[in-house]
């Protein structure tokens, strides 16, 4: 439909489809599982939004759209190996573990980064373009260097793919081999510019070039790039080296919460993309070829509305951080910059000096 | 106390090779640094004895060499970056300032950014354009980073170890042009903190306050000044962020007198901060205005001509002189 070369497990009608390569290995439980992801990833995001508009984050970058390149993605990796995100991957933030009220610590502007990225294997949110694939390269590196089977995998957008940190990562990677997955979610937009100024060529081909793998995913059918993602891993952890995964999705809402779409793009695209929404497809399935009643459904979204409580609750309770706490970790050592910042602050009556 | 003489390049390949011996989890990453051993030969002979894995051969690409150096950090190794030239880090420029100055913070202590970033800078060595920068403000001008230059053999030995150990990110700053002179190396004891700026000739009439390939040239206008009656106290500052200012405001205490020598021109540099800082420290011990002997403001000057660029002992001279004539 989309692309002849495009792997697809599933068809927008929830429809299965038969793939030479690939076939679905999940069964239904799991099925419903990823469901169930995607229908929290999308509650958490429409929360987050509302929250936003009513004052109280600084910004969202939203997910809709994508939560099926996310949670298969996502559901697909191992826990033991590490995740380098850009700034919109909640959705893989949500299979790595990281509480939601901690993925809005940045939102709402209390805090630079948001949790633990080594308890969750799951780096902080990357905001500079492509800066973090480089990272997952050398955690990669680090990780061949042990003699551990683990994988690296980051991500990455239509955007960022024309970034030198980005093309160069592909060069590293190639060079030694990494145990490392790029996952570009092509959402179509990076904010205003189509990606078809990002590149002449399919972005999964570009890894042919360089010297390993692309394979372009319906990054809206969630057994899709589930499996596809599942291979590229386990070939990265038996030392097959790199794989581009190119998930060629649509990005259904905003840049961020500071953008407006309507003066780029135009509703009749926006409308055939709703007729391939990620969500509704694994739905269709769910009900049609499993016979799914609507009360699992109606648990799923009670679920998912309780989640959504609890957040908007601990995201009100983020007060404003002491403005002391701006000079924790800036250095790991003594510095008297630091040291006199500080005192500064507490002369001036600025902070009671609590820490 | 066993002392060898070695030159600084000679220096700097002992104390890699120590780290390396010393914590198996420190790596060297950069262009041509294997077989050849770096185009200063710094890393001499060092992928031979601890492999291709530990001394790797880089893509030519400075943002990569930095940005996997910051995965490997996450990862839990210590990466030395070897930058072939100051002209040559720019491309890298990104990783640095967004990423390893800002990745302690952001994780709030999760990531330890603990690599070393190697810069031969600094001129003299009549080289084309974009190989005798002087960069060093770029990277002061940025926290979350350190920027340190030696500027003797055993400073070399010993600042090298102690920046790798360091859990900060440094910018380790080396003057190309001493690269090749000679020192006595203490092996066995450091002579001083990472950060510490050192005394390195005592006198009573001004401070004359530098740091890498300028040390030297103002020890040579110090011996000048002696045969004409001036005495020169010369502070190597070393650490030139965070600098180390309280022996600098002891000397200043005692001459009144203040001049800053540095290869960078002087437009929101290293040298203006030391003026600005030590005038807004001890204002009332100071007799006369700071002055800064840089480079000029203009791109690096072709290199038959960059001795007229370059801090020179009569440049020196002439800038004590106005300093010490300033109150008749």
């Amino acid at each position: 439909m989309i692309d002849e070369e495009l792997v697809q497990l599933l068809s927008p009608e929830g429809e299965r489809v038969s793939h030479p390569q690939y076939q679905s290995s999940l069964n239904d439980e799991e099925i419903f599982g990823l469901y169930r992801d995607m229908v929290i990833v999308r509650r958490l995001c429409n929360e987050s939004t509302s929250l936003q508009r009513q004052g109280q984050l600084a910004l969202w970058a939203p997910v809709q759209g994508q939560e099926a390149a996310q949670i298969g993605a996502g559901r697909a990796l191992a826990p033991m190996d590490f995740t380098f995100p850009s700034y919109r991957e909640h959705g893989v933030a949500w299979c790595r573990g990281v509480p939601p009220e901690d993925m809005l610590r940045v939102f709402r502007a209390v805090s630079n980064g948001g949790w633990d990225p080594q308890r969750y294997r799951h780096a902080l949110p990357t905001i500079v373009l492509g800066n973090q694939a480089l990272h997952a390269v050398g955690y990669a590196m680090g990780v061949q260097r042990d003699g551990s089977e683990e994988a690296v995998m980051t991500f990455f957008g239509d955007g960022a793919s024309s970034q030198g940190d980005v093309l160069e990562s592909f060069v590293w990677a190639a060079s030694f081999n990494a145990p490392v997955v790029f996952f570009c979610q092509n959402n179509q937009w990076g904010i205003s510019t189509p990606s078809t100024l990002q590149s002449r060529v399919p972005l999964y081909r570009r890894a042919q070039g360089f010297g390993f793998p692309g394979i372009r995913v319906d990054g809206n059918d969630v057994l899709a790039v589930y499996e596809v993602t599942k291979r590229a891993l386990e070939n990265a952890r038996v030392g097959g080296g790199p794989t581009l995964i190119e998930a060629f999705t649509y990005r259904m809402g905003a840049h961020t919460t500071s953008d407006d779409p309507t003066r780029y793009r135009v509703d009749a695209e926006v409308e055939v993309w709703k007729h391939r929404d990620p969500v509704e497809r694994v739905k269709a399935l769910l009900v049609r070829g499993h016979n799914l009643k609507a009360a699992a459904f109606d648990q799923v979204a009670a679920e998912a509305d309780a989640m959504a409580l609890k957040l908007r609750d601990d995201v009100l309770a983020m007060g404003r951080p002491d403005p002391i706490t701006m000079f924790d970790n800036a250095y790991a050592g003594a510095h008297p910059l630091i040291e006199e910042g500080r005192r500064e602050m507490i002369e001036l009556g600025i902070s009671g000096g609590a820490r | 106390m066993a002392t060898t003489s070695m030159t600084m390049a000679k220096a700097l390949n002992e104390g890699l090779r120590r780290a390396m011996e010393k914590d198996k989890k420190v790596l060297l990453m950069g262009e041509d640094i294997g077989k050849l051993g770096g185009v200063f030969r710094i890393t001499d002979g060092l992928q031979k004895d601890f492999g291709e894995d530990r001394v790797i051969d880089a893509p030519l690409a400075e943002s990569a060499i930095v940005g996997t150096a910051v995965g490997l950090a996450i990862r839990g190794y210590r990466t030395v970056c070897e930058i072939q030239f100051d002209g040559f880090v720019y491309p890298a420029f990104d990783q640095i300032v967004s990423q390893v100055a800002k990745l302690r913070k952001r994780s709030e202590g999760a990531y330890t950014m603990g690599l070393v970033i190697r810069l031969p800078f600094q001129g003299g060595i009549g080289a084309i354009e974009h190989h005798s920068e002087s960069p060093e403000a770029y990277f002061a001008h940025t926290a979350g980073l350190r920027v340190v230059s030696c500027s003797t053999p055993n400073d070399a030995y010993w600042m090298i170890q102690q920046s790798i150990e360091h859990d900060d990110p440094i910018i380790f700053c080396e003057p190309k042009s001493r690269y090749w002179e000679k020192g006595e190396v203490d092996l066995d004891n450091a002579p001083h903190g990472l950060f510490d700026a050192v005394v390195r000739r005592e006198g009573n009439d001004v401070t004359v306050i530098g740091y890498g390939s300028s040390v030297k040239t103002i020890l040579r206008a110090a011996a000048t000044a002696a045969t004409e009656g001036v005495s020169m106290e010369v502070i190597d500052a070393r650490s030139v962020a965070p600098l180390d200012i309280a022996p600098m405001i002891k000397s200043l205490e005692k001459t009144g007198h203040l001049v800053v020598v540095q290869e960078a021109p002087h437009t929101a540099s290293v040298g203006s901060e030391i003026v600005a800082e030590l005038t807004e420290r001890c204002f009332y011990s100071l007799r006369a205005p700071g002055i800064r002997v840089s480079g000029y403001h203009v791109p690096y000057p072709p290199s038959r001509i960059e001795d007229d660029y370059r801090p020179s002992v009569d440049r020196i001279l002439d800038a004590v002189d106005r300093v010490m004539g300033f109150e008749s």
